[in-house]
């Protein structure tokens, strides 16, 4: 097939690749040149003097980070509610997704129906929030794990899953054996779903670190806010200077900037270290997903 | 039948904290959205506030913002909408590299800015186009153009948002079609190559056809959150200066009813979004079942 390719054939690969060549760096430069201006002397960066490598190295953003309190109680807060919040997830997944998979469940289908309902209406922050509110959830971590702890898409995710990987036979086989349905669950279907329950760890977890907007709601505590929320103070709403006292004004603007580049970086670090090595799953997990749409 | 529900006793208990989480946290709200039509206070709770029919909906529809609201958040939506081939045109593209670890390069790649959280990237955003010091001011100067401010410009609020949109999840959202397109069969490729097929003709001919109904179902769900813009991230973007163009209809139910404490309102604006959603949703999914193609139901 390669050896017969076309003039026309070749042109189009030729451009296809320089597109792609184009795309690469339209998405590795900006995050290359936060890493570069995290560690350049900041007037240069910010007159425009640093473009593809670090100018008059300094360390100095990174040291007040690391000072930094409010930014590490976050991040120790966030490493909390993740652990938490993804073992409540893929509990709920694993439990109900198997039963729901069930086809000898009767209501099975008028239960599944109620649930993606809940994807496709809901009833708003407010009356969510009244609900927190009532339970006595207000200020206190199980807001931020507890109103999120099952997305229905994943749970559809992880039906189909087991649908389609625990064959009815196997069931028989064991029920055959004298295995009760919770022993079929634990002793079985948990060890057969291992890609699956990693695939809900990572997706779990990665919401529960990058979220911030439950906390807004919920939390009025700053000493439990998670660590999106410390960074919208710092990133967003531009209270960087708080954490200096710098006489002069300009190098005031000069190092919030600065700081700015290095947060990117330290409060990205989970993620991008695993990155590379859980991307598999992440794939895998749409895949699956697509299997039913 | 009986008999049948006793021997699942079992499973019923597996999903019941599945099922205790959604009738708390879906259908309650579900249930406490009949404050729309109440004025609703605390101390008399959900049950005892009085009715008030369709009041909190007039005053909305009568307020002063509630045109700049829907337009703002149509407008938002239709731009996202209108961008919503970019990754399939990426994915047709991306399929036709023949070389294998290039691929994986510019996938390895383009999925990593997907798990940026949206803080962070609003803060890339406000760092790169700060008018005298971001990148992006600086390659316009370079150019000998005057520096915009991209985040206090209403003009620019949009596309900004929607293209920091797709640069941060147009490779993701690739991967779906990508699966689609490895299912579509070779042997249809080799009879067109056979009868001296383009590759540009075998993407409109064959791949494009072949991953149709995944990108029919893809967009029927786009338009079933039609109206449920990324409003966190809307929210982290905004700012005085921006808000003629920034603010939404989820903002504005957040600010309204958190920040402001009106239960009922924002309630009634919330209930009126969804339901334009779903009314959405409804239709486009019967379109699509009448046009004989994929559909969800």
């Amino acid at each position: 097939m390669l050896m017969n390719r076309s003039k026309g054939d070749r042109l189009f690969d030729a451009l296809n690749v320089t597109f792609f060549l184009f795309v690469l760096a339209l998405v590795l430069y900006p995050l290359y040149f936060i890493i570069i201006a995290s560690i350049s002397d900041p007037v240069k960066v910010n007159t425009g003097a640093v473009w593809f490598w670090p100018v008059d190295m300094t360390l100095e953003g990174y040291r007040k980070i690391f000072e930094h309190e409010a930014l590490w109680n976050g991040y120790r807060n966030s490493a909390l509610y993740t652990v938490v919040g993804t073992v409540i997830n893929v509990a709920l997944l694993m439990t109900g997704g198997y039963a729901l998979s069930r086809k000898d469940v009767p209501g099975r289908n008028i239960i599944t129906l109620l649930i993606v309902f809940t994807m496709f209406f809901q009833g708003g922050i407010i009356p969510t929030y009244l609900i927190v509110r009532d339970l006595g959830m207000l200020n206190t971590m199980w807001a931020l794990v507890i109103p999120n702890a099952v997305s229905v898409y994943h749970l559809i995710v992880v039906r189909t899953y087991f649908e389609s990987t625990i064959p009815i036979e196997m069931l028989e086989a064991s029920k055959v054996d004298g295995c009760n349905n919770t022993r079929f669950f634990l002793r079985i279907v948990l060890p057969l779903s291992l890609p699956i329950i990693a695939v809900m760890v990572l997706f779990s977890a990665v919401v529960h670190w990058n979220s911030y907007f439950s906390a807004l709601i919920y939390l009025r505590d700053e000493s439990m806010y998670p660590l999106q929320m410390v960074l919208r103070e710092i990133l967003v709403r531009n209270s960087a200077q708080e954490l200096m006292n710098v006489e002069d004004a300009a190098q005031l603007q000069d190092f919030s900037e600065l700081i700015k580049y290095g947060v990117v970086i330290v409060s990205s670090l989970p993620v991008l270290i695993l990155y590379p090595f859980v991307q598999r799953y992440f794939i895998k997990g749409v895949m699956i997903g697509s299997i039913k749409g | 039948m009986l008999k049948k529900i006793l021997r699942s006793y079992e499973l019923y208990l597996l999903m019941l904290p599945t099922l205790i989480y959604f009738a708390i946290f879906q259908y309650g709200p579900i249930y406490g959205v009949q404050i729309a039509f109440k004025q609703f206070t605390i101390s008399r709770g959900i049950t005892g506030s009085p009715w008030v029919g369709f009041e909190q909906f007039e005053r909305f529809f009568s307020s002063y913002q509630f045109w700049n609201l829907l337009q703002n958040t149509l407008l938002i939506s239709l731009y996202e909408l209108a961008l919503f081939p970019i990754p399939i045109i990426l994915a047709l593209l991306l399929n036709q590299l023949t070389s294998h670890r290039f691929r994986k390069l510019i996938q390895t790649v383009t999925y990593a800015p997907h798990f940026i959280s949206v803080v962070v990237m609003v803060g890339m955003l406000y760092l790169f186009l700060s008018p005298s010091k971001g990148i992006l001011n600086q390659i316009l100067m370079l150019f000998g153009l005057d520096p915009v401010f991209f985040l206090a410009a209403p003009e620019w609020f949009k596309t900004v948002f929607v293209f920091s949109g797709v640069w941060q999840n147009a490779g993701f959202s690739m991967i779906i079609y990508i699966a689609a397109l490895a299912g579509v069969s070779p042997d249809l490729h080799e009879a067109a190559v056979m009868d001296g097929a383009s590759k540009a003709r075998r993407i409109w001919h064959i791949d494009l056809p072949g991953i149709m109904p995944t990108v029919m179902i893809l967009l029927i769900l786009n338009i079933g959150q039609f109206m449920s813009i990324g409003f966190e991230k809307v929210y982290l973007m905004q700012n005085s200066v921006n808000i003629t163009s920034s603010e939404i209809i989820q903002t504005y139910v957040y600010k309204a009813g958190l920040l402001n404490a009106q239960y009922s309102y924002s309630t009634a604006i919330g209930l009126f979004n969804s339901l334009i959603s779903f009314v959405l949703l409804l239709s486009v999914n019967m379109i699509a079942r009448k046009l004989n193609q994929t559909s969800l139901w």
